[in-house]
């Protein structure tokens, strides 16, 4: 290749992927480091001219050993758990649905589609409205289904029933991601494949079991991982929804840690929690990214 | 992934029957997951008394309250004073007067829905300025470390806000950026490019490396191929990428909440405490929600055929 004027190809690389590191580095690495250095001391950003201490590892022992992040945790998981759960199992129910592409499948794809593309903040706020007792859409539905009067229970104020409101409003919203993701794997099944089995006399629950769930695995997998990681740093809609109340019954990692850090101002000890919180995601990242790289390949 | 197959389905056809009893699961889960929508877009048409009225009410006389509250501020009056007034200018200069109510001013929420067009649109240029150069470079160029380089680079996407927001604080503070559209157009920037180098990356590994080379040999500068021939090419990427940046912005609640409290302050931390007299002015909410959902129902339709390759940060491309 000849070139006989302008920039070498080595200097253009270097010109167009610095701006973008030294942005990343301004406003992801460089805070990351401080907050690391923060998770050593007793600084609280409420009140910036005390005297700041090393504390060593003090804060992370604390936040391990602490009753309350242990509580969020439990919530956390109770929350990953059941809203990866549902959301597999209704968004590859309506996928496999979908691909029998009956007559208007492609609008309806669409009207399923709408709720994961809305602010979950400004929409998880107004579904506090839909879950009032009193005056509220669904305990109204609930009335009129079910016959158990609409006033004597309340998705977001009852400490049994909180954390399956927000899981039902997470699962409204995020479905459609799932399924859509485990649509594209099963388009992706040659259709030759069960031209064969069909030939070899398969049954279809057989050919369900032997083809279209190992096929599909690795796009599943990769919808699961998406989620986990978004719902492990979830804070948004659960923020506007219930705060993380009544009592702690809802509050999710992200809640104690914004408590922590922009309501009591312990910033030394939520960097801390910060950290490991990273931590934890980095290594679910880690994992995705190996997902990633196996559906490319396909 | 709405385009029909092109493959022949001979025996493996689903039945009619099976395509029926499909048919109507999904277009019962359809509707139902859309009655919180539609829920949203008649309580913006309620009087404040219909909204809360028990049994939820579906026929209402259609009322411009929730706008009207959503737009203005208002004071409470004694009679004499309104009757005093000379007659009502508007809509909703009349509708007050009967709650014995006077517009006293604008409300905060114009301000605030232009925060939210200003950082969204700013941040999605810079996102994609910054995406589209670093994405032709890790497809076009050797980059030492470039397989470290696109995971540090999709890392940083998958940092729990409240976690970043901490250090995020404490610089913005000492650099004056608190509260300042120019700091929040730069925080989802960085937050955004990860996205932007990744889908980019993708559709400009889909463009042949001959077209530049061709150009190339024709006397074209890299810089001029670049500009010329690949940007050209990648123009669908570039929108599909843009509208990504743009929803992303646009729906952003944690940093906005946490970063800002006035100048700079978006619509989402806004309309949850729009406040009406008695509690919360749910048609003002949720006229302040249609008015803030539109545009994104409109970018979603635009998106329809890239949404996947969108959401997978370019892995999955049907």
């Amino acid at each position: 290749m000849k070139r006989l004027r302008g920039l070498s190809d080595r200097a253009i690389a270097w010109l167009f992927v610095t701006p973008t590191m030294l942005l990343l580095l301004a406003i992801n690495i460089f805070p990351l480091a401080w907050t690391v250095r923060l998770s050593f001391t007793n600084y609280r950003a409420n009140r910036p001219n005390a005297p700041v201490r090393d504390v060593g590892l003090h804060n992370y022992s604390s936040v391990l050993t602490d009753p309350d992040v242990w509580q969020a945790m439990q919530v956390t998981a109770h929350f990953l758990f059941w809203t990866l759960l549902l959301q597999t199992l209704l968004g590859f129910t309506l996928a496999y649905l979908l691909d029998r592409k009956f007559r208007g499948h492609g609008f309806w794809t669409t009207v399923i589609l709408v709720p994961m593309m809305l602010s979950p903040a400004v929409v998880g706020n107004f579904w506090t409205f839909l879950y009032q007792p009193q005056t509220g859409l669904w305990n109204y539905a609930a009335e009129y289904l079910t016959g158990v009067p609409a006033s004597s229970f309340s998705m977001i104020g009852s400490v049994k029933l909180a954390p399956w409101a927000i899981i039902i409003v997470d699962t409204w919203m995020w479905t459609p991601y799932v399924m859509l993701i485990c649509l594209a794997g099963l388009r992706s099944i040659p259709d030759h494949i069960y031209e064969a089995a069909e030939v070899d006399r398969a049954s279809r629950w057989r050919q369900f079991c032997t083809i279209t769930l190992p096929m599909a695995l690795p796009f599943i997998m990769l919808a699961v991982l998406f989620r986990a990681i978004e719902n492990f740093k979830m804070f948004d809609m659960v923020n506007l929804l219930t705060d993380g109340g009544p009592g702690s019954t809802t509050e999710l990692a992200s809640i104690t840690l914004k408590r922590e850090a922009f309501e009591k101002w312990r910033t030394g000890y939520s960097s801390a929690f910060a950290i490991i919180l990273f931590v934890t995601v980095f290594g679910l990242a880690n994992i995705y990214v190996k997902a990633l790289n196996r559906v490319k390949s396909r | 992934m709405s385009r029909p197959s092109l493959e022949a389905h001979s025996v493996v056809a689903p039945s009619r029957r099976s395509k029926s009893i499909a048919a109507v699961i999904v277009v019962a889960y359809a509707l139902v997951s859309v009655i919180p929508l539609v829920w949203i877009l008649l309580t913006a048409f309620k009087s404040a008394p219909d909204s809360i009225a028990y049994p939820p009410k579906i026929a209402f006389h259609p009322s411009l309250d929730g706008f009207c509250n959503l737009f203005h501020a208002h004071s409470r009056q004694p009679a004499e004073y309104i009757d005093a007034m000379p007659p009502a200018r508007s809509v909703c200069d009349r509708l007050a007067r009967e709650r014995h109510m006077v517009i006293s001013g604008p409300s905060n929420f114009a301000p605030r829905f232009l925060n939210s067009v200003i950082i969204s649109f700013g941040s999605t240029v810079l996102s994609l300025l910054l995406g589209v150069t670093a994405a032709y470079a890790f497809s076009r160029f050797r980059v030492p470390g470039k397989n470290d380089l696109l995971f540090f680079i999709l890392s940083t996407r998958m940092m729990p806000p409240i976690a970043v927001a901490i250090p995020i604080y404490l610089m913005y503070r000492e650099l004056g950026l608190t509260d300042t559209r120019l700091g929040m157009i730069l925080l989802y920037t960085a937050v955004n490019v990860s996205l932007a180098v990744w889908l980019l990356k993708g559709f400009i590994d889909e463009i042949p490396r001959e077209y530049e080379e061709a150009a190339l040999v024709d006397g074209y500068t890299r810089l001029q191929a670049f500009r010329k021939v690949v940007l050209p090419q990648a123009a669908t990427g570039i929108v599909a990428t843009a509208i990504f940046c743009l929803i992303f912005s646009w729906n952003e609640y944690a940093f906005a909440v946490l970063l800002t409290s006035g100048d700079a302050q978006t619509a989402p931390p806004f309309i949850p405490i729009i406040i009406g007299e008695g509690g919360q002015d749910w048609p003002a909410v949720a006229a302040g929600t249609t008015l803030f959902l539109v545009p994104i129902l409109a970018f979603t339709l635009l998106l329809r055929r890239n949404l996947l390759r969108g959401i997978t940060f370019g892995a999955v491309r049907k």
